[in-house]
């Protein structure tokens, strides 16, 4: 090494960069004292886990994805949860928000964040899931690693006021069949939302696991539609209006319908039907070796409970029970889990799961089957991981 | 009025206000005025309901567009990178690459005009006139086929305009995959 040449900056990087390669220090206990306390806690800084979001030239109409490997139980962190926006994130002031419903109702109301907060309330935990999560693996492009092939799917406890409370207190008319919710955001996204479901079991959303929304959720009030694709839970509600047909809104038509072989597009696929997927050992991740592995993963359904998860890990000629995880809530997240020895050999790992009405998650060649391969959205065939000899576990 | 009747009519008003009461349980939330109401509802349906008042050409459109869209959309609507094209796939639909666009695709002029209005320019959403949204419509479909070089659309001759694919769209036949397995 020519030493006589190093500058001291150089010297000291090589000295930095050979000290980083041996830095990780021995197993002890710290001999100094700890940080003091915080107002705000952070997670450690050993810890690197974050959304996923590709390049983009309109980044205010786009996407972020949990990373679905990296969690544990069935909640999102708030600051992993998944995002869409079609018009950016607005940062609106509380104080200066109101929400308006009118339409086909007796007495048009406007509720200020505080009327919410004294209204009566009710806590949830639901997951949220872009119609279009997973679509790639549809038409053929499966994705890497669970984070990239299932990370528009997120679940949280959500706390608010019902839907109905509210459109109880404007009192409908005769003829009310569907409203049209409405956000706040510059692009004012709006959906048209069957009656029916207004008043079953939606949430008018100001907490998120405990705090207020996060500003990519929709802060400071949101819709939470159960079970429905996550672009009809409007954020940054601003509007409700009471109506007798659906308003046929951009993103009813145009986006969010599944085109069939036939030409045909299908309407109104609000429910995200039964799915599933292996989170660990799943695509990117790598086995150290024979041995045990607790295999784990979601599985969920806008239609209800999850009843049964199975576990394939013989390239799907037979299926064994998984373990689901208390709570089993209704279309929320539950995890499951399942005891496996890997044998070194190569295999390939899927899960598959059923809900309460009996409804058993499909293959994709299944789905394929009925739906080709022009609709991308609504998609929830089986995801398969490939484990091979050398521990690498990956989607082809 | 005999006596039967007026007790009959009290009895109903009393029915009345006691439904109302009970109805506005919480009297949270203050009445919206006619005025906020028209300020903030800008939805519109495909019957038309909605639209305000205003007009707009395709001669119009032509202009606004090159000054407020084209720079995305490009200036005949054929999109470039991430900025959607606003034009063709007629008839490809039922296809290997079937291409979705306002014109091949979406079902209703109400809804083009609708989002423009609350969502475009990208950049500046919800600026436009409804005079200047009538006339980009406009011209989007003309460049689309879908009227002719002299068309002026409003709230009455909008909601008139039949797109290609109004009768493209069907319901929800889901669970379908299962009822497939099983024969069905
Ligand atoms: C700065 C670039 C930009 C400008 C300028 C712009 N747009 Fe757009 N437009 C977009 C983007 C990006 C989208 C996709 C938005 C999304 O899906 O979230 C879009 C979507 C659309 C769509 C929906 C297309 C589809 O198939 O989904 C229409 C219609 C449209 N724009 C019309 C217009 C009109 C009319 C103007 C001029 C008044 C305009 N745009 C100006 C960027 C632009």
């Amino acid at each position: 090494m020519k030493r006589k040449g190093l500058t001291r900056r150089a010297f000291l990087a090589t000295a930095s960069a050979t000290l980083g390669a041996a830095a990780i220090p021995p197993v002890g206990f710290p001999q100094e004292l700890g940080a003091p306390r915080r107002a705000y806690g952070e997670r450690s800084p050993f810890e690197k886990s974050v959304r996923f979001f590709p390049e983009s030239i309109t980044p205010a109409s786009s996407y972020s994805k949990t990373p679905l490997q990296d969690l544990f139980g069935i909640i999102t962190p708030s600051a992993l949860h998944y995002e869409v926006h079609h018009s950016g994130v607005p940062e609106i002031d509380p104080r200066r928000h109101e929400i308006m419903i009118h339409g086909l109702v007796e007495r048009p109301l406007i509720f200020t964040m505080e009327d919410f907060h004294r209204l009566p309330s009710v806590s949830r935990i639901h997951f949220l899931e872009c119609a279009g999560n997973s679509g790639g693996e549809q038409i053929g492009r499966p994705a890497a690693n669970p984070q990239r092939s299932h990370g528009l799917l997120s679940c949280s406890e959500w706390t608010g006021v019902p839907l109905r409370t509210l459109l109880e207190e404007t009192e409908l008319k005769p003829g009310a069949t569907w409203i049209v919710a409405e956000g706040a955001d510059a692009g004012r996204l709006a959906r048209s939302i069957p009656l029916e479901k207004a008043l079953d079991d939606v949430l008018v959303a100001y907490g998120q696991n405990g705090e207020a929304l996060r500003p990519e959720q929709g802060y400071p009030v949101r819709l939470v539609v159960p079970g429905w694709e996550g672009n009809v839970n409007i954020k940054w509600l601003g509007r409700v209006q009471v109506v007798d047909q659906p308003y046929m809104t951009s993103y009813e038509t145009g986006h969010y319908t599944d085109l069939m072989p036939d030409g045909k597009a299908r309407q109104f696929t609000f429910v995200m039907e039964a799915k599933s997927v292996i989170t660990r050992p799943a695509g990117g991740q790598e086995l150290s070796g024979p041995g045990f592995y607790e295999i784990t993963g979601l599985a969920w359904s806008g239609r209800g409970r999850i009843t049964k998860a199975e576990v394939s890990t013989d390239g799907g000629k037979s299926w064994q029970d998984a373990q689901l995880n208390e709570p089993i809530l209704p279309k929320a997240v539950t995890r499951f889990r399942f005891p496996w020895w890997w044998d070194g050999e190569e295999t390939s790992l899927q899960s598959r799961c059923t809900d309460e009405t009996g409804y058993l998650q499909p293959t994709r060649e299944e789905l394929v089957a009925v739906r080709g391969l022009n609709a991308t959205d609504h998609y929830n065939g089986i995801k398969v991981w490939y484990v091979h000899k050398d521990g690498k576990v990956s989607h082809e | 009025m005999n006596k039967a009747r007026l007790f009959i009519l009290c009895a109903a008003i009393a029915v009345v206000t006691v439904a109302v009461a009970q109805t506005q349980s919480y009297k949270l939330g203050r009445p919206a005025t006619a005025e906020e109401i028209r300020e903030r509802d800008i939805s519109v349906a495909p019957d038309g309901s909605g639209l305000p008042v205003g007009h707009g050409t395709v001669t119009q459109g032509r202009h606004d567009y090159q000054t407020l869209c084209g720079n995305c959309h490009g200036d005949r609507g054929q999109g470039m990178l991430q900025y959607p094209a606003l034009v063709g796939g007629q008839g490809t639909l039922r296809g290997k690459n079937p291409v979705k666009t306002v014109g091949s695709y979406w079902p209703y002029a109400t809804t083009v005009w609708d989002f423009i209005h609350r969502t475009m320019p990208y950049a500046r959403p919800g600026s436009l006139t409804p005079d200047e949204t009538y006339a980009v419509t406009a011209f989007i479909l003309y460049l689309n086929g879908i009227v002719g070089e002299k068309a002026e659309l409003n709230k009455t001759t909008l909601p008139r305009v039949k797109m290609p694919n109004r009768d493209g769209f069907v319901g929800d036949p889901r669970p379908d995959v299962a009822a497939k397995k099983a024969g069905k």
